[in-house]
């Protein structure tokens, strides 16, 4: 089969134009953002408190939310990894997207600061507090199998979990996205290989995830796979959705770079 | 671009049961059974090969990055990484890489994250996922049924602190992955088009895919 090249011309514009965005995405992260948010968790106004939701260790929960409201997911028993899903609530095709999530960032590791992006050029949250910085965007949360493997038969897993509130909700297991697990300190060596990274939790542990669009959330709140506590043991994990507020015109998540604006673009223009 | 490079006895041209060449940017998807062996060329190098697999019987199982990747106990797939499905099983297993890493990290190019990466004035561009829009189409699937994908050639290495890049790509023309397959499968493949990263270079180019029957 032939190939007839494109020009050196064309070639050497591209290459210029992306290392331009390769530059303007890596100098960003060490300059701007935030340090992890304040511990311990500062006290929400009862009355903007919409619902509080205790999921048991081993459980799943789902919910609505709507734009500009925030989940609070905490830590308040003890250490626990939480999985997350979403959908739009409007069009359920359109889902949580963290390979989109992490290319666009040029990074894994998500924080305060940063965007959480859907697979149709949309920011799904806002990363508005974070005290921990150490979620896994990567390898998802567990299986029968690896529950198995690790802790015997019988045991909860997040696979499970999530066709379950998937079904409930009208979907089925085509619908489940690959899942962010919240409180899950992943990071890859040099090798390529998975370490779990304790130093990089605190007791007590928050994140804030402020909805930029309608959705369906969904929770399972069972041990990752990389967990090194060789006993089942998730710790309840409080969510409490909280009623939306103004957004300032600097807010960070919507300023914070090139691409979450380009992002925020995409959601206002979805909106008209 | 390339000549054929032999890796068994057994694995010559005349024998090959499929041998497809797929041009730059375009889609492709093609049936491999259990105990058959499927090459994927890079014939010209450089060329990002955006790949999904499906379970042939049954379409809601299909290829996962996460359990992949959870399984390996790492980021990257080469020799002897198992493909694994949505539901934990092994669907397919690398059997031979002469390029030696491929990333499950990063997805697939789209209309709709190009504006995000590079800008509003990238959304008309032909991308990969509506590739495998109009691929999985054909065989009853729609974008819901599009997951996170493999890119066979594509270099994205991830610093411990998080940090990723894409960056130039190491494969050399004919340049191969093997891999063979542990389950009837429907292969679906985005030739990728991106110029607008070093996936390919910024050059998309023609690739081949070849499966042989398993040996007796
Ligand atoms: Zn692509």
């Amino acid at each position: 089969m032939q190939h007839l090249r494109r020009s050196p011309e064309e070639i050497a514009a591209n290459r210029a134009r992306y290392e331009d965005h390769q530059r303007k995405g890596l100098e960003f992260a060490p300059k701007a953002l935030p340090a992890p948010s304040p511990l311990p968790a500062p006290p929400i106004d009862p009355a903007l408190v919409l619902h509080r939701e205790t999921l048991p260790g081993g459980w799943y929960w789902s919910t609505r939310v709507k734009t500009g409201e925030t989940l609070r997911i905490a830590q308040e028993q003890g250490f626990s990894a939480i999985s997350l899903i979403a959908w739009n609530a409007a069009e359920t095709s359109e889902r949580l997207n963290l390979v989109d999530t992490v290319k666009v960032q040029w990074t894994t590791a998500l924080s305060k600061g940063r965007v959480i992006f859907s697979d149709m050029g949309r920011v799904m949250f806002s990363v508005t507090e974070d005290s921990s910085g150490a979620h896994d965007c990567l390898m998802g949360g567990s299986t029968a199998a690896s529950n198995e493997a690790k802790y015997g038969q019988g045991l909860r897993n997040s696979r499970d979990n999530f066709i379950l509130l998937a079904t409930k909700a009208g979907l089925d297991r085509r619908d489940i996205p690959a899942a962010l697990t919240l409180f899950a300190p992943i990071r890859v060596d040099a090798d390529g290989k998975f370490a779990w990274k304790p130093e990089l939790l605190h007791d007590g542990d928050y994140i804030h995830l402020r909805a930029e669009m309608d959705m369906i959330v969904g929770f399972s709140n069972c041990p990752h796979p990389l967990d090194p506590n060789p006993h089942y043991a998730p710790k309840p994990v409080t969510v409490t959705r909280i009623a939306a507020q103004p957004i300032a015109e600097d807010d960070l998540c919507r300023t914070a770079t090139a691409e979450a604006v380009r992002g925020f673009e995409n959601n206002a223009f979805a909106n008209l | 671009m390339s000549d054929f490079i032999q890796t068994a006895p057994s694995r010559t041209l005349d024998k090959a049961v499929q041998d497809h060449f797929i041009a730059a940017e375009a889609p492709f998807s093609t049936i491999v059974r259990k105990g058959q062996t499927l090459r994927i060329e890079d014939s010209y190098g450089q060329q990002a090969i955006d790949t999904l697999f499906y379970n042939a019987g049954d379409y809601s199982e299909r290829y996962s990055n996460q359990d992949t990747m959870r399984e390996q106990g790492a980021a990257y797939i080469t020799a002897g990484t198992r493909i694994i499905s949505n539901e934990g099983r092994v669907m397919l297993t690398m059997t031979a890489d002469s390029c030696g890493r491929h990333d499950t990290s990063a997805g697939a190019c789209s209309c709709e994250s190009n504006t995000v990466r590079f800008g509003h004035g990238t959304k008309y561009l032909h991308a990969c996922r509506d590739n495998f829009v109009l691929e999985v189409s054909k065989h009853g699937m729609g974008k819901r049924d599009v997951v996170p994908n493999i890119n066979f050639f594509m270099n994205v290495p991830i610093e411990p602190s998080g940090e990723m890049t894409i960056v130039d790509g190491i494969s050399a023309p004919g340049d191969y992955v093997e891999l063979k397959a542990e389950m009837d499968v429907l292969l679906v493949i985005s030739n990728c088009p991106q110029i607008n990263n070093p996936c390919n270079g910024f050059d998309p180019t023609p690739i081949r895919v070849l499966v042989w029957d398993g040996e007796a």
